[in-house]
């Protein structure tokens, strides 16, 4: 009655690979490559490379930054938010709208919009077993609809957003070196951080997304999981949103569209697996940077907006790729 | 091999192996079967049954050896290559697409259709509708429509794998009445099932097959029941020795199952397991143990009876409500009980944060319980950043490391030492042993009978969804009475 007696080989390594040492050193490589892309995008315009320069790319970064924040949460539950621009603009739709009763109910309301249509991406997905693909872009539908609707309805009116949001999107202190909205960033960073390394959910995240089977005999019920990320994801989207929005200063139906994909593709730059249980913020922080320093060269090159997004799809792309054959390798 | 005849063998299969990564699958069998001839291939779990008929019927390729039909070399790359050699095959899994009408799936496979009705009639389906959907049919009924399917093609060699599994009496008997045509009509079958009876029946010879390779060739008449028993165990079964000692039971029963029901896999399982015992299992693969242990788990529903633990009714809606109640698994499969992506650490701590209030922090104590775990089963942590990366034995150990960190009442392990080495399969038991003595109750299902006498204070037999025996003192037990038992028969052979 025995089995056959198996013999385990050492898995065989490649430690020369490109591929192989990103993975093992991602941060290195990240900051070797955003180090790299500020030095030439300061040759092609001398003037970048000062305060005034880095801080715009900054800026550039922040809301995208936070919206990734969201991303790389749910990925590493093995999931992912195609409604994160939706309810950043929704979020900001709002906080336009509500002005004019003083920026904490604005924002607060803001924020509502955001933790409404996360917790209802997140009972769709963590109770109901819809695909995260379909759930939120189905919810990024909805949102939409309801917006077009209501923006000629009880939403009708300013969209000018108020001064103290204005001021935390996009002015800066100390001799206008450092923006506000960088400040807001490093505390949502310091949380998010914390939270993925250093609580109990965290660990839940990755143990979701690593193997939602083994979490579920382990005695995780994953629908809370899930609920408690997608809320989370809803409320960084619109913090993301109301950033943006007090950067721009006011507010449309496509005020964060053009933030979706490079949303997407900060956290996978950052080495956050969309297959799920890998993954970490400091390096979507890394990626969201790149492509804000990317973008910084792109207008300085002219390109233009479609060059950007398609550069930014094509970085997506080679990564995933460059992901799969490093997974498929081990 | 023997060859009992000096025609030409119909299928004359040489020296067949295949590997699957690190375990070895089939080392080196040969299989010989004769025209007119209904051929058992017997073995005990894991011996390479249904790796030898995938390599037949070209669902896999051999990495070694070869195949003739009527003495002419044959390549088998694929499915199409078994059958146009006249072999036809019905797979343990019916191959019938569930979402189409019988009447579709046959198209596909190109099948003359009046011929399958008259096998049908045969087998008494006489009036089966062709548009029924496959999925809405009982899979006795499949099983069936996959024989007749296969017997269409005319085959010179028809493969059974276990097919009477899953069929009542009196249609096993109507497949016997088909196999028995078949061998008048000059052509053969290579029947595989696990009970013995049914083979002493029908079969006119068997191959024994025993750790991959073919041991033995003979008439299962010959000797009966009692020399296939010994064929499949070996000659070295009676030599290890019992590495247990163990009388802490006690009287207070934490575990109780009462006439637990669910589909028709588990069909009235009733038992009380105490404290500081060690409960065995002992089944043949697929005789519903697996939904047993879905069900004491809390991973899944009974369909009826219920699960008293300390004496309180137990209603899991997930594993988590069998967990806060002690009662933990270690799964079958390693794979469903690794995160393979994390670290060690992370795996060995991963219970103690399967409920909301522990979410905001990581427990304090979590450093000394998980390296209590690691010391304790002396797990080798040098590939420590991904437990994927650990041999197969030290993942095992996670597995069984997560529930010593987190705490426990009752261990429900499902075939732990399965591809196991046998270091590592001695120190799980040992371990057992002591989690036993300090006063935990464990369930055990071991796929590899030997061992259970060896481990195991108590034991119980399972056949066909249902207790069918208990052996109050497993010490007592010998492998082939436990195989015996295992095969639904009646009374102890030696």
């Amino acid at each position: 009655m025995t089995t056959t007696s198996p013999t385990v080989s050492p898995p065989s390594t490649r430690g020369a690979d490109i591929g192989a040492f990103f993975a093992r050193h991602p941060l290195i490589v990240l900051s070797t490559v955003l180090v790299i892309l500020i030095l030439v995008t300061g040759a092609i315009e001398p003037n970048y490379l000062s305060v005034s320069g880095l801080r715009g790319t900054a800026l550039i970064a922040v809301p995208v930054g936070i919206i990734a924040a969201s991303q790389t949460v749910l990925m590493i539950t093995g999931g992912i938010d195609l409604s994160a621009s939706m309810i950043a603009t929704a979020a900001a739709y709002i906080t336009a709208a509500q002005a004019e009763n003083g920026a904490f109910v604005a924002i607060g309301l803001g924020i509502l919009v955001g933790i409404g249509a996360g917790a209802a991406n997140g009972i769709g997905v963590g109770v109901f077993r819809v695909n995260p693909l379909i759930m939120t872009i189905a919810m990024s539908g909805i949102i939409f609809g309801l917006f077009s609707s209501w923006a000629q309805g009880w939403l009708a009116g300013s969209t000018v957003v108020g001064e103290f949001v204005r001021t935390i999107g996009g002015k800066s202190f100390l001799d206008g070196n450092i923006p506000y909205a960088v400040v807001i960033w490093a505390v949502l960073t310091a949380m998010i951080v914390g939270m993925l390394r250093y609580t109990g959910f965290g660990r839940m995240l990755y143990a979701q997304g690593d193997n939602a089977v083994a979490a579920r005999l382990a005695g995780t019920r994953s629908w809370q999981v899930l609920l408690i990320a997608y809320i989370l994801a809803g409320v960084l989207s619109a913090i993301g949103g109301i950033l943006l929005a007090g950067r721009l200063g006011a507010v449309d139906l496509r005020l964060a569209d053009g933030l979706l994909l490079p949303s997407v593709a900060a956290a996978v730059i950052g080495g956050t697996s969309i297959f799920g249980g890998v993954g970490s913020y400091s390096g979507t922080i890394f990626g969201a940077l790149i492509l804000g320093v990317l973008s910084s060269m792109l207008t300085f090159l002219d390109a233009g907006q479609a060059a950007q997004q398609i550069l930014f799809g094509s970085i997506v792309l080679g990564l995933a790729w460059l992901y799969s054959s490093i997974t498929r390798r081990t | 091999m023997t060859t009992m005849t000096t025609t030409k063998p119909l299928l004359a299969a040489e020296n067949l192996a295949k590997r699957y990564g690190a375990v070895i699958a089939l080392e080196s069998a040969s299989l010989t079967v004769q025209p007119g001839e209904i051929h058992a291939l017997l073995g005990a779990n894991g011996a390479g049954k249904s790796t030898l008929v995938k390599i037949l019927s070209g669902v896999i390729s051999a990495d070694n050896g070869s195949v003739a039909v009527d003495g002419t070399p044959i390549r088998l790359r694929n499915p199409d290559d078994s059958m146009s050699a006249g072999l036809a095959t019905v797979f343990q899994d019916p191959a019938l697409i569930p979402d189409l009408t019988i009447e579709q799936n046959f198209r596909m496979t190109g099948v003359d259709r009046t011929i399958v009705q008259e096998w049908l009639v045969k087998l008494d389906i006489p009036e089966l509708d062709f548009d029924s959907i496959v999925r809405d049919l009982p899979l006795p009924l499949l099983r069936l429509v996959d024989l007749a399917r296969a017997l269409a093609h005319d085959p010179r060699l028809l493969m059974l794998d276990e097919i009477t599994a899953a069929l009542s009496a009196d249609q096993a008997e109507l497949v016997f009445g088909v196999m028995r045509e078949w061998k008048e009509r000059g052509r053969s079958v290579l029947f595989i099932s696990h009970r013995l009876t049914e083979v002493l029946h029908i079969c006119d010879q068997a191959t024994i097959l025993r750790n991959g390779h073919d041991v033995e060739s003979l008439a299962p008449g010959e000797g009966g029941e009692a020399r296939l028993v010994s064929a499949m165990l070996g000659e070295d079964h009676h030599e290890s020795s019992a590495v247990r000692e163990g009388t802490n039971t006690g009287d207070h029963v934490v575990l109780e199952a009462r006439d637990l029901h669910r589909l028709d896999k588990v069909n009235g399982v009733s038992f009380e397991l105490r404290a500081g015992e060690i409960l065995g299992i002992a089944a043949l693969e697929g005789q519903g143990q697996d939904q047993l242990f879905q069900i004491l788990s809390g991973d899944r529903r009974p369909s009826g009876g219920e699960i008293l633990v300390n004496g309180e009714p137990l209603v899991a809606h997930s594993p988590y409500d069998a967990i806060r109640e002690g009662v933990v698994l270690v799964p079958a499969d390693r794979l469903h009980a690794l995160l393979p992506q994390r670290s060690v650490r992370e795996n060995l701590a991963t219970p103690l944060y399967n409920r909301l209030s522990r979410w905001f922090r990581l427990e304090s104590d979590e450093k000394e319980r998980v390296d209590g775990a690691i010391d304790r089963l002396d797990i080798d942590i040098r590939a420590a950043s991904q437990v994927r990366q650990l041999s197969g034995g030290n993942q095992q150990k996670v597995t069984i490391g997560r529930w010593l960190a987190a705490g426990f009442r009752t261990l429900l392990c499902f075939d732990p030492t399965r591809g196991i080495d046998i270091q590592t399969k001695a120190q799980i038991y040992q371990l057992l042993r002591e989690l036993a003595d300090e006063g935990a109750a464990v369930l055990l299902y071991s796929s590899e009978l030997r061992e259970i006498p060896l481990v195991c204070d108590r034991t119980l037999v399972m056949y066909n969804g249902q207790v069918v025996d208990e052996i109050a003192d497993a010490r007592t037990a010998t492998e082939s009475s436990l195989l015996t038992a295992a095969h639904g028969l009646e009374g102890v052979s030696t």
